[in-house]
């Protein structure tokens, strides 16, 4: 249960110095014991000032590194969650990846859900940055999962060839895969796939965790292009997220395979729902009808999702915040993608394109990876329809350029509705 | 975490049953010994830095481990770590080092004059000669564990003793964050540069974070005489040139870090040392001596008899390819070294090397003549 938890409350971090500059001073302990028992947030260790620890980060090219002064970093080094999550942990991953000058990465990490309240101040100008704009400080996001407002979503099979939605949900009361321990991320297991037992109708499905499936399914889920590895990507490791892999981890799937469920991958649940083919509006109701159903179910056992009104639903990246939804098509686009003005048509679209590998690929062929830019600020509905409607026109253009038409860059559409 | 206290509270809400790792497809010397009893006795304890058991382990949970090749499996982030979890490391180290018993004592012997021999290996065979270990600065956290604050001050002190070394020891420090393009260029045709580590047996250790901040190489101006600084150790001291003169190279070894020891002293530090693991490091593979002394030696024919492993270990050395750990030989040439680090002194395992190579040599020399070795085998050291 979520409230059968003790939550213990840190004090501020406790001091001991440890001094043993100075001839003839070689004790080690400061304490006669060498020993000590766990204690909240209270640990000794020589301690530097904030400036001997702050960070170098001046061939820094990302979201916290741009924002963390030394002044922040002095405010906020000795804070901790309630559960002893500190600053030097969330950045991390920033300090250890410089970024590249083309790709501006986010940099930092959420351990719990209250970090991104501990450490707002400097969590809140990288979500403002890397959100374009929306600033946690004064605004409110809307969640809307009704899909019955989504007009149109039937895409001309002839370019769309396959349609998908994904998002996030963390499990409320335990931590994020940054920072959680061995028992916690297998309770996140525990309370997820109880709750998807619970499916039903053509939700029905099964679960295979990472550590006990066999050779075939394996290989089945590699075929179907489900099965999730051991992460690679510095980005990741060095956050700490793939301690103790392949424990816990697992996916879960519908038999028709249309809706997939990774768990404790880069956040406690990823959901995605996909199918062959251009019915956007298909995908998309079943997206909401799976995820409405399992926050049911999680709810009935007295756990719920971790979501707040500033910040929507609550991701270990903080650039999954909001609906952490990404929308999508393999769309084929063999002129327009040619077309010099392609870039400028997805960035007034607020769309953007991938490889068909997903994130850091390239394209093959004409195929790409279209899908909506923004993930906070506006609503599930509303970001599903401007890709509907995005991807419409995209389509539009490409058989303009077909009967050799010219086509238009269309009119910037807003950002926050 | 091995880089904060995240975990010391949050899992004692959980039952050690709960907590336990899977350990069912692990072969490393920390899965061998971790059971559930020893893991529920020591996961609410922590050194005064604040390193848990779980800080230990981490490295050896994230990696099973490899049906051939037995790796540790744990690490110390700080010296206190060995008194600390000694119900688990000193069974990880008696296994690790040939039966090394928790109450054994190591003896210390960086006395260059007890080495006989070892300035006459023939090099027609052997290429290059070296030895290499490894220091802790008493009082700082290891690698897996300091803070960026604790790390540059290593460095500091590092330099500033290293700056005050002189005649053929004199050298000179090169940061890798403020390197040059041309010394990088130079570091790496002279086989000095290190890199950040790829290995995940480090990476999951928390050794690799905020690379590159505070690492550093530094070599005298004869480069011979190598200090890598916040690599896998606080410092690792190498001593090296190419030919057979294994005497001249231990010879400077000691020198040097005895040097080295002498100004950390006078600034009122030391390296971490005790009777019984000898030199504390990061690794429980590197205890007591924290030495490896080897040569890179041609042995075609050799490499290829049967017996060569056989001889190998009764010699007490060890194989590896010319890129060093984990990789595979070229044309025929060999690193050997010693395969023992605790429980012998420097001074025995390097006659140890300088005896078995010259054997080695030997054996080689015979069999492109065409005649049997059989009558050098040597027997079980």
């Amino acid at each position: 249960m979520a409230s059968s938890f003790a939550r213990v409350l840190s004090s501020k971090r406790k001091v001991g110095i440890l001094s043993l500059v100075g001839a003839g001073s070689l004790t080690v302990g400061f304490f006669l014991n060498k020993e000590q028992r766990v204690n909240a947030g209270a640990h000794v260790r020589r301690i530097y000032p904030p400036s001997a620890e702050y960070p170098d980060l001046r061939k820094h090219n990302n979201c916290m590194a741009s924002h963390l002064t030394p002044a922040v970093y002095a405010k906020l080094c000795d804070k901790t969650t309630p559960n002893g999550y500190t600053l030097d942990l969330a950045i991390q991953t920033g300090v250890d990846n410089p970024g590249h000058p083309f790709i501006k990465t986010v940099g930092m990490v959420a351990g719990d859900e209250e970090s991104y309240e501990v450490f707002a101040d400097i969590f809140n100008p990288v979500i403002k940055e890397r959100h374009n704009g929306y600033d946690p400080c004064n605004m409110k996001h809307p969640t809307d999962l009704d899909s019955s407002k989504i007009r149109g979503g039937q895409f001309d099979e002839k370019y769309v060839l396959s349609s998908r939605v994904r998002t996030g949900r963390s499990i409320r009361g335990l931590s994020l895969p940054p920072a959680c321990t061995r028992a916690e991320r297998r309770e996140v297991e525990r309370v997820v796939i109880d709750a998807l037992a619970g499916l039903k109708g053509d939700l029905t499905g099964k679960y295979y965790s990472l550590t006990l499936m066999t050779e075939q399914e394996q290989q089945q889920l590699i075929d179907d292009h489900f099965l999730f590895d051991k992460p690679v990507s510095p980005l990741l490791t060095c956050a700490g997220m793939a301690r103790d892999w392949p424990d816990a981890r697992g996916i879960w799937h519908n038999n028709e395979k249309t809706f997939l469920v990774w768990v404790n991958e880069e956040d406690h649940t990823r959901v995605i729902s996909m199918e062959k083919g251009g019915n956007m509006r298909r995908v998309f109701e079943r997206f909401c009808k799976g995820l409405q159903e399992v926050e049911r179910l999680i709810q009935e056992k007295g756990w719920e999702f971790m979501w707040n009104e500033r910040l929507g639903y609550i991701l270990t990246c903080p650039s999954n915040l909001g609906t952490g939804l990404r929308a999508g098509v393999h769309v084929t686009l063999p002129r327009l993608s040619k077309d010099p003005r392609f870039p400028k048509i997805l960035d007034n679209l607020r769309l953007q394109k991938r490889g068909t590998g997903g994130v850091d690929t390239a394209a093959v062929g004409n195929t790409f990876d279209i899908s909506n830019l923004d993930r906070l600020g506006q609503s599930e509905v509303q970001l599903v329809q401007t890709v509907i409607d995005g991807v419409n026109y995209l389509i539009e253009c490409e058989k303009k350029l077909e009967r050799g038409q010219d086509i238009k860059i269309p009119a910037p559409i807003s950002q926050f509705k | 975490m091995p880089f904060g206290n995240t975990h010391n509270q949050l899992k004692m809400n959980y039952t050690a049953e709960q907590e336990f790792p899977d350990l069912s497809q692990h072969n490393n010397h920390m899965a061998k010994v971790l059971t559930l009893e020893m893991y529920a006795n020591l996961r609410d304890k922590q050194t005064p830095s604040g390193f848990t058991v779980d800080d230990v382990i981490q490295t050896g949970v994230d990696n099973p481990g490899h049906p051939f090749i037995m790796t540790v499996g744990c690490v110390a982030g700080d010296e206190e770590t060995y008194e600390v979890f000694k119900d688990l490391l000193d069974p990880v180290i008696e296994d690790r080092h040939g039966g090394y018993k928790p109450t054994d004592k190591h003896k210390t012997d960086l006395n260059p004059d007890n080495l006989q021999g070892g300035d006459d290996l023939d090099p027609n065979y052997v290429l290059s000669s070296r030895v290499r270990t490894g220091r802790s600065i008493r009082g700082f956290c290891l690698p897996p564990h300091c803070s960026r604050g604790e790390r540059r001050a290593i460095e500091g002190l590092s330099v500033e003793a290293l700056g005050a070394l002189d005649g053929d020891l004199k050298g000179k420090y090169y940061a890798l964050k403020d390197m040059t393009e041309e010394e990088q260029q130079q570091l790496i045709d002279d086989h000095f540069l290190f890199d950040k580590p790829v290995s995940p047996l480090l990476l999951a250790s928390g050794m690799a974070r905020d690379w590159p901040d505070a690492r550093g190489i530094w070599h005298n101006d004869n480069k011979t005489f190598l200090v890598w600084v916040n690599e896998e150790d606080h410092l690792r001291v190498i001593s090296m040139q190419k030919g057979g003169n294994m005497k001249e190279v231990f010879n400077r070894f000691c020198t040097g870090l005895t040097k080295i020891e002498e100004l950390f002293k006078e600034k009122g530090h030391e390296f971490m040392w005790n009777e019984h693991l000898g030199y504390v490091l990061t690794c429980p593979s590197n205890l007591g001596t924290g030495l490896r002394g080897g040569v890179h030696v041609k042995l075609p024919n050799l490499s290829k008899h049967e017996k060569f492993g056989e001889i190998l270990k009764r010699l007490r050395l060890q194989k590896r390819g010319t890129g060093g750990v984990d990789t595979a030989a070229v044309g025929g040439v060999f690193d050997i070294s010693n395969a023992d680090r605790l429980g012998f002194s420097e001074v025995e395992l390097v006659q140890m090397v300088v005896d078995g190579v010259k054997l080695l040599v030997e054996m080689e020399k015979h069999l492109e003549a065409g005649q049997s070795i059989d009558d050098l085998m040597p027997e079980q050291k």
